[in-house]
């Protein structure tokens, strides 16, 4: 799965040169520029992205640290 | 009148909150410069994020929009949207780690421990000093300027031959605003510390946000809708190209996914990635990162677009107050108060680096090399005051400047820029220290005097061919520097470029050749140092200070 959410990673940075959209100056509902409807769906897709390897690559080394913190936090 | 009574109240609120974090403050080393690690989620995404939402960013991207069309969202803003979350889902979520298990507080402390290496150290704190003091007067200066801006009013005289002499007067001078400014960030850094920052941060990074978006719509209501303005736009050459991204080569827009290697490695953005209470702080804001990035530059970039429609002419310095120009001829009188209020707000994210600059000199110089009490209360009691003279030493000496250098700015924009460059060029130094345990500290050492070096060169390119780019006629066009080098140095508007691509991808590439290579013929790191940061997986290091 890791490999999966890599090669993703991998496409969507290769996705924000979009080349094929360079000289378009088409309006979206007449006063969006494409190229910027497409930059603008990109950062969505960012977060989306974010959010899968949240999923299946956190670094879970560390949750062992948020616990002995929250136990230092309950010592009287 | 009125514009300025708003923002002084905005100023009051801020200041307000740093009071209130003062209340809230235990004394300690970490509480002041880290706030106990104790941020819960929502400040933590906010402040971040607020952190790195600097004016240069904001008004600067609508400026350059103005100039070179809607690409500069993809430019600057979607490359950050996934750049910048996921050297904080990699980078920053260890640097919280070490930070926990060791106590450091800033990126300096690890590398003097990680590459046993005190000069290295200092080195390294010397130069993001360097590239960090620029952003602390340049944040001065745009205060005193908006202040300025914000309180103007204008008196009209009949001349005896009945023409009309209109003088522009200010309530508050820039001299003053400034001084206003710096006053106001001084107070609630030395008060409040990190927590106090932090929480100004989320408040101006809500602030932008909100008010950014009631800007857009009544701008967009006076206008009668922004189709009417992209149609002309459309219908107009050569203005059209900015509807697309013409005015941009594609190795520039290749080369710029560099830039936003800078955050990680930026003091301040470092510093805040260890003041999270817990580490899975870190999975909203990697997740709404990109979202609050869209929400903000997405607006900035449509609207410097439309400014090159409405107020066509203007000079690049001129196009960075597009957003402002907007506002006041856009909107009523006390909604551009406060909105200046929410300009103020990006204008002052100087804090951070103040508070940034403060926690470096303390950690780094003070604890390090000066002083030492065995007893933890008299030396933290000694740290958090020696932290809050340097935040009055930093305030003091950038009022100065901002005042005494005020027409030279673009000296300190121009420094700006290249800081940008600068920490993303030092990014494979952290991707070393974190991930690779074969890195040694001479690797380090001729990478970072690289950097240094390739930096003080591309300015000196910047400066000395900016006759050429002056001559150029808007657009992608580029003029070789040395034309017996052929297309090695090429000179555009935006600046200069190695084989068409920008300077930072090659300093970044050969600044991490050069921390293998070099890393790879010296001596392998003691086993002992590897086995403290690189711990097997069942076996936790044991936790202790920071060298």
């Amino acid at each position: 799965m890791k490999w999966l959410a890599t090669l993703w990673v991998v496409v969507l940075i290769a996705l924000h040169q979009d080349f094929w959209l360079w000289t378009n100056k088409t309006l979206v509902f007449g006063l969006l520029p494409i190229g910027m409807v497409y930059h603008a769906c990109y950062a969505v897709v960012a977060a989306l992205t974010m959010w899968m390897l949240v999923k299946v690559a956190w670094p879970k080394e560390f949750d062992e640290l948020d616990q002995s913190s929250a136990e230092q936090g309950n010592r009287p | 009148m009125i514009p300025s009574i708003v923002v002084f109240i905005y100023l009051a609120i801020v200041l307000y909150i740093g009071v209130f974090a003062f209340r809230r403050s235990t004394g300690s080393r970490d509480d002041f410069f880290v706030a106990s690690r104790s941020l819960g989620q929502w400040v933590f995404l906010l402040s971040l994020f607020g952190t790195n939402m600097t004016a240069f960013a904001i008004l600067g991207s609508s400026g350059m929009a103005y100039q070179r069309g809607i690409g500069v969202l993809g430019l600057m803003a979607s490359s950050s949207a996934i750049i910048i979350p996921l050297t904080i889902f990699f980078i920053g979520t260890r640097l919280w780690g070490l930070g926990k298990k060791f106590g450091h507080i800033t990126q300096v402390q690890y590398f003097r421990d990680r590459w046993q290496d005190n000069h290295l150290g200092t080195l390294i704190f010397a130069l993001t000093a360097i590239m960090l003091v620029p952003y602390i007067i340049i944040g001065v200066m745009g205060g005193g300027e908006v202040m300025e801006t914000l309180s103007a009013y204008a008196t009209y005289q009949t001349q005896a031959d009945d023409s009309i002499v209109t003088t522009v007067h200010h309530y508050v001078s820039y001299e003053l605003g400034s001084a206003v400014v710096a006053l106001v960030v001084m107070s609630y850094v030395f008060f409040g510390g990190m927590r106090g920052t932090a929480w100004v941060n989320s408040f101006q990074t809500v602030l932008f946000l909100v008010f950014g978006a009631i800007a857009v719509y009544l701008i967009s209501t006076k206008l009668g809708g922004f189709g009417g303005v992209m149609e002309k736009l459309a219908a107009s050459k050569p203005s059209d190209q900015l509807l697309s991204r013409e005015r941009i080569s594609q190795a520039e827009f290749f080369s710029y996914m560099f830039i936003p290697l800078s955050a990680i490695m930026f003091p301040h953005i470092a510093i805040m990635c260890m003041t999270a209470e817990k580490v899975t702080h870190f999975k909203k804001t990697v997740i709404f990162y990109p979202i609050c990035i869209a929400a903000i530059w997405v607006p900035c970039v449509y609207l410097g677009v439309v400014a090159a429609q409405l107020f066509p002419g203007l000079t690049p310095g001129e196009a960075n107050g597009v957003i402002p120009l907007l506002l006041a001829n856009y909107t009523e009188v006390w909604v551009a108060g406060i909105l200046g209020a929410g300009i103020m707000a990006c204008v002052m994210a100087t804090d951070s680096q103040i508070m940034a600059l403060t926690t470096m000199f303390t950690q780094d110089v003070y604890a390090h090399y000066i002083t030492k009490s065995p007893d933890q209360k008299v030396e933290d009691r000694r740290q958090v005051w020696a932290g809050r003279t340097f935040v009055v030493a930093i305030a003091v000496v950038s009022w100065l400047i901002a005042w005494a250098l005020h027409k030279q700015a673009g000296i300190f924009e121009l420094a700006i820029r290249f800081a940008f460059s600068g920490f993303a060029a030092l990014a494979p130094i952290m991707i070393a220290a974190l991930f690779w345990k074969r890195s040694t500290a001479l690797g380090i050492w001729i990478a970072v005097l690289w950097v240094a070096f390739a930096m003080t060169g591309s300015a000196w390119l910047h400066t000395m061919s900016q006759p050429l780019a002056d001559a150029l006629k808007p657009g992608p066009g580029t003029v070789q520097i040395f034309p017996a080098l052929g297309d090695m140095f090429l000179r555009s508007r935006g600046g200069v470029t190695v084989y068409g691509f920008l300077p930072v991808m090659w300093i970044t590439l050969i600044c991490a050749a050069l921390v293998v290579v070099v890393s790879l013929i010296t001596k392998p790191p003691r086993a002992e140092i590897i086995a403290k940061y690189f711990p097997p997986k069942s076996s936790p290091a044991p936790a202790s200070q920071p060298a």
